[in-house]
């Protein structure tokens, strides 16, 4: 608002030097921003931090079994929402010297009048353990196809590793359901349904 | 909305000779409304941040006395669950991004260029956008309370997956809000860095800048940094909900943590961008009113400086109970308390500067000293909450509520009340009536502890947050946080009086309001013409009979 002849004719360079940096920061944080999902994940995987599994096959290492002590492995199943299955354990846990290892057989059922997809995705607590847990055959590797009614077994088979740090004495797998994408879009029309009459 | 300040005579301008000394000619500004939705005028502009702010702060207020009035005893009363949510969610949003941010951009886009001789802020029009974006994001945020399934009920922290899965149909909205809100924040700050880092009068180092210039500069880098941290976190819950993404949906691969570990990686720095500059408006006006100059001037600069950089370091210590390896704990256990270091330096400084000092009590010194005090109490329950182990029994009690409160309400918000009350001679020409702001002062004192005091005790003993009911031992409590609550909203209709009487009359200031007064915004008449600085003010330093001569 200022008479033509105090406008500058031209931006201040140095305004603009600013400007122009800034803005290299504010995308290059945006950036950071999407960056820090990979990154995020990839360093729970490296530390075994959050309890993620590594979600392909291990082999067996043949170790001394330290027979010293026993550690309880627990397994609990859930369902996730959405998923009419039912996910059973054989046993609820097992105990087990450091260096063995074993099998246990696992149940899903599908519940409802439709074939659907669907995933169990595993966790581990306490966090640090997770990196002891080698699992050598696991149905948690790939996604299950269950017909209506259908009943099916699959074993997990895993070995505790030798170096199992010594504070650690009960380690947990557990084991929640989730459909698989393609069911998404029923999963979602319920959650909405669900809150969608709240007003 | 449209007061009459700042005052519109060209004229005025060429009567003062320390503003700019020629007569410039100055076109006629748009009739009506039109003036104030095209002004490019830092001054128009900074009164528009801050009307706006104040209108927020009431509606805000309005939704946390629906809460008090809830809570107030025991049992379900007067709202429904889904709906207390809704206010409970909407006040902090409301407060945190509509008042107190705007709020600081508003005093920013007043003082800094009066603080450093500027006559304007770097990029005007800019600065009109800016403004003009947060009446809009803020209008479509409050409109989703009306829409069908109703507003945000996920706390203002938004986890996913309360807010991707379980959440309204009205988030989108919520999230394109949040995004207009942190554009304008952002180009808020991009113009605060040009204006302090190009635009400073001849022969101002940045070491001889007001505290307040400083602590804006350091926040708008905070907020050049993280708001677009925030965009990125928005738009994944945006991409969750509507395009079949999993970056927080553990049937996907991903996970809800994550979100929590990005949101904090924004939050934390945004606690400081709320705190910062209240830091500066309190350096200030203690010297001010102590009649010394500032104790210890760099040491402010470097440890505000410190804390900006630790608040990087410490996002975690709002997720210790989401199963932290035990490393991680520490960590920013340990990080945590070490911003107990720089905040000391500051606390200890303006101890120093009131020590021997010539204090008077005028309206912005007791909200400064207030500051201080309350503050630090807010500080420390803040040391307690980040010790890990101690913080699994605190985590999401009314302890947590009573701590950020007492730095947010007592902290930013008077400190902007001080600012308000120190600079309104300068906008307005007339001093505030003593006695009116000395009423508002101790209603708002009494009534802030009153209502946040109390909410430490039911907090140790176990009282959840976010919660519509509570079991029958809290409610003695209660009772008087909501009482203190009523009271302390209704003492800010004292500080509305007392703002429009400035506005309209009262006791005629000087160029030079306060006695104490030392930096370059005193030197323009009161009230500030709406053009200042034309031609740059030389500028002396205090110290400079120290100096050999350039």
């Amino acid at each position: 608002m200022t008479d033509p002849q105090h406008r500058p004719t031209q931006p201040n360079p140095g305004v603009q030097r600013t400007v122009m940096r800034t803005v290299a920061a504010l995308v290059g944080m945006f950036a950071f921003a999407f960056a820090l999902v990979p990154l995020y994940d990839v360093f729970c995987r490296v530390t075994g931090i959050n309890g993620k599994v590594d979600t392909t096959a291990q082999a067996l290492v043949h170790e001394e079994v330290d027979d010293s002590r026993y550690v309880t492995v627990q397994f609990i199943t859930r369902n996730g929402s959405g998923l009419p299955w039912n996910l059973e354990v054989e046993t609820r846990q097992v105990r087990l010297h450091p260096g063995q290892s074993a099998e246990v057989d696992f149940a899903f059922h599908n519940a409802s009048s439709d074939g659907t997809w669907g995933r169990a995705v595993p966790s581990v607590s306490p966090s640090n353990a997770t990196r002891h847990l080698r699992k050598m055959s696991c149905f948690c590797f790939e996604e299950q196809h269950l017909e209506a009614g259908e009943r099916l077994e699959l074993p997990l088979v895993f070995q505790l590793a030798r170096d199992l740090p010594p504070e650690i004495n009960t380690v947990t797998l557990v084991y929640t359901l989730y459909p698989v994408a393609g069911d998404e879009a029923a999963l979602q029309a319920r959650a909405t349904g669900d809150t969608g009459d709240e007003a | 909305m449209a007061p009459k300040l700042p005052p519109h005579h060209p004229v005025e301008q060429s009567t003062s000779a320390t503003a700019g000394g020629q007569a410039s000619v100055h076109h006629a500004p748009p009739p009506g409304i039109l003036r104030w939705l095209l002004t490019t005028n830092h001054k128009e502009i900074g009164s528009l941040y801050l009307i706006f702010s104040l209108i927020m702060f009431f509606i805000g207020g309005i939704f946390a006395l629906v809460v008090r009035a809830e809570l107030f005893q025991p049992g379900m009363q007067l709202v429904n669950p889904e709906f207390f949510n809704q206010m409970t969610t909407m006040h902090g949003l409301i407060m945190v991004f509509a008042a107190v941010m705007p709020a600081f951009t508003g005093l920013a886009n007043w003082m800094i260029p009066l603080q450093i001789g500027a006559p304007d802020m770097a990029l005007p029009r800019l600065n009109n956008f800016s403004f003009w974006l947060l009446p809009v994001a803020f209008l479509l945020l409050l409109s989703t309370l009306l829409m069908p399934g109703g507003g945000p009920n996920f706390g203002w922290t938004f986890y996913a997956p309360l807010s991707t899965t379980y959440a309204p149909p009205s988030t989108t909205f919520f999230i394109l809000s949040l995004h207009i809100a942190g554009i304008s924040s952002i180009l808020g700050a991009i113009n605060i860095i040009a204006t302090i880092i190009n635009m400073r009068a001849p022969g101002m180092r940045m070491m001889d800048m007001p505290l307040f210039c400083w602590t804006w500069l350091i926040t708008a880098f905070l907020l050049i940094a993280v708001m677009p941290v925030l965009a990125g976190v928005i738009t994944m819950m945006l991409m969750d909900i509507n395009f079949g993404t999993h970056f927080f949906n553990a049937a996907g691969g991903g996970d809800p943590v994550l979100f929590q570990h990005l949101f904090w990686f924004f939050g934390h720095p945004e606690v400081y961008i709320m705190i910062l500059p209240a830091f500066g408006i309190v350096s200030a006006i203690i010297p001010t009113f102590a009649r010394k100059p500032l104790f210890g001037y760099a040491s402010m600069v470097y440890a505000t400086a410190a804390i900006a950089i630790l608040s990087f370091f410490v996002w975690a210590h709002h997720m210790f109970v989401v199963g932290l390896p035990l490393a991680a704990e520490l960590f920013f256990m340990y990080t945590t308390m070490l911003i107990a270091v720089p905040t000391g330096v500051k606390v200890f400084n303006w101890i120093t500067t009131l020590f021997r000092g010539s204090i008077t009590f005028e309206p912005p010194m007791l909200f400064a000293l207030a500051f201080v005090v309350l503050f630090t109490i807010g500080g420390f329950s803040g040391v307690m909450l980040a010790i890990a182990p101690a913080d699994f029994q605190y985590h999401d009690t009314y302890f947590v509520v009573a701590h950020f409160h007492y730095v947010l309400v007592p902290g930013a918000v008077f400190a902007i009340m001080a600012g308000v009350y120190y600079w309104l001679p300068k906008w307005t020409g007339h001093y505030p009536n003593v006695k009116l702001a000395q009423w508002h002062f101790w209603l708002s004192v009494v009534g802030v502890n009153l209502t946040f005091f109390p909410m430490h005790f039911a907090g140790l003993a176990g009282m959840p947050r976010r919660i519509p009911d509570y079991a029958l031992q809290f409610a003695d409590f209660n009772l008087v946080s909501s009482l203190g609550a009523f009271m302390f909203g209704a003492s800010q209709l004292v500080f509305v009086a007392v703002v429009i009487l400035c506005v309209r009359g009262g006791e005629r200031a000087p160029a030079k309001a306060w006695e104490g007064a030392t930096d370059l915004e005193w030197s323009v008449p009161s009230p500030a013409p709406l053009h200042t600085f034309e031609t740059p003010p030389t500028f002396r330093r205090h110290d400079a009979a120290d100096l050999p001569a350039p």
